[in-house]
């Protein structure tokens, strides 16, 4: 790995690099200002309103591969853009939307799937998080038990109960 | 003595986790397109626009396909470790000038070299799309037969070149 920052990305073709110093403040930013997260969302192109909400429609699943939290329909980056209008331009020749995620695929791989397909490569990511249930809802089941054979344990026998009894009448019993 | 078995067994499994998982590169993601026939395109070189290439001319031979843009701040970083390798002649070196102006491009391999055989101009991106590219520069293995048989995100360092793409190539049999 490099030691310096990360390769130029396409959504800052002009800045480059930001640095660890930039990125730390940048990460200061969108925590202190989460309300301002909307305001960069891209906006839908007006001239076939039809289109553009179908075209949305395929970019919500889509992972954009700049800035990977970001689906292609939210982000402003070059290469959303352009996937933008690669998937506009598909649709208008006629494409079904699985085409069009499949020509995604087919070159960025399962990766840029917000719903990624279930196969062998990615049974950890949709079995893992139930399997972890489980085992926690396992690991409570016998604690549980553990702790109500404890408690049954820890019931008096009578010469232990006549004990207390004579403590508790010397100190004057419960107030 | 028991009851700390279990914590402590907890604990080094998030450890071992956490030692691979921060070792990981995000922007690393594995591409679908490695072991397949590069993407059909044709583009007008940068030297001379008039004259057009496509990675189908370049059947035969193994050679290293690099994107990049003058734009990129990454690429001036990798630019003398491609230099030093088209000057010891070991891989023809083929550009993919991303999303740049041929001005800005012409310019910047005047003032630090010019590692590339040619140069193609993907002044739209559109090859850059067919290639999965995400993140410049980006280079490709590409072997006698046409087929990506290597990936590289991000600058190439003089590691990456002698431990693994070199190897890669002399078995390619360049």
């Amino acid at each position: 790995m490099t030691p310096s920052c990360p390769w130029s990305e396409n959504s800052v073709p002009k800045t480059g690099c930001l640095g660890l110093l930039g990125g730390a403040l940048l990460l200061g930013l969108a925590l202190g200002l989460p309300l301002s997260a909307g305001a960069g969302e891209a906006k839908p192109m007006a001239s076939d309103p039809a289109l553009e909400a179908r075209v949305m429609v395929i970019a919500e699943e889509l992972r954009c591969l700049v800035c990977q939290n970001e689906t292609i329909a939210a982000s402003n980056a070059d290469l959303a853009v352009d996937l933008r209008g690669q998937i506009r331009q598909k649709l208008s020749q006629g494409q079904s939307s699985q085409q069009i995620l499949d020509f995604m695929v087919a070159r960025y791989g399962d990766f840029v799937l917000y719903r990624p397909p279930l196969k062998a490569s990615t049974v950890l990511l949709w079995v893992g998080p139930f399997a972890l249930l489980l085992l926690a809802a396992g690991v409570l089941m016998v604690n549980i038990r553990r702790h109500r054979q404890h408690a049954a344990q820890r019931e008096l026998d009578p010469a232990q109960r006549l004990r207390a009894r004579q403590l508790l009448d010397q100190t004057g019993g419960p107030p | 003595m028991k009851r700390y078995l279990l914590p402590l067994l907890a604990f080094l499994v998030l450890v071992g986790f956490l030692a691979v998982g921060l070792r990981l590169n995000p922007r690393e993601v594995p591409s679908p397109l490695v072991n397949r026939p590069t993407p059909e395109f044709r583009l007008p070189t940068l030297a001379d626009p008039a004259q057009q290439l496509a990675p189908k001319d370049l059947l035969g031979k193994v050679w290293l396909l690099n994107v990049w843009a003058s734009w990129c701040v990454a690429c001036r970083l990798e630019h003398p470790v491609l230099v030093d390798l088209a000057r010891a002649d070991l891989v023809p070196v083929y550009g993919l000038n991303y999303k740049d102006k041929r001005p800005d491009a012409l310019a910047w391999l005047e003032k630090f070299g010019n590692p590339y055989q040619q140069s193609l101009q993907d002044s739209d991106g559109l090859a850059g799309i067919e290639l999965g590219v995400y993140g410049v520069p980006e280079t490709f293995v590409i072997d006698r037969a046409g087929v990506i048989r290597f990936k590289h995100i991000g600058p190439l360092t003089p590691e990456v070149l002698r431990d693994t793409i070199l190897p890669l190539v002399g078995k390619l049999g360049a």
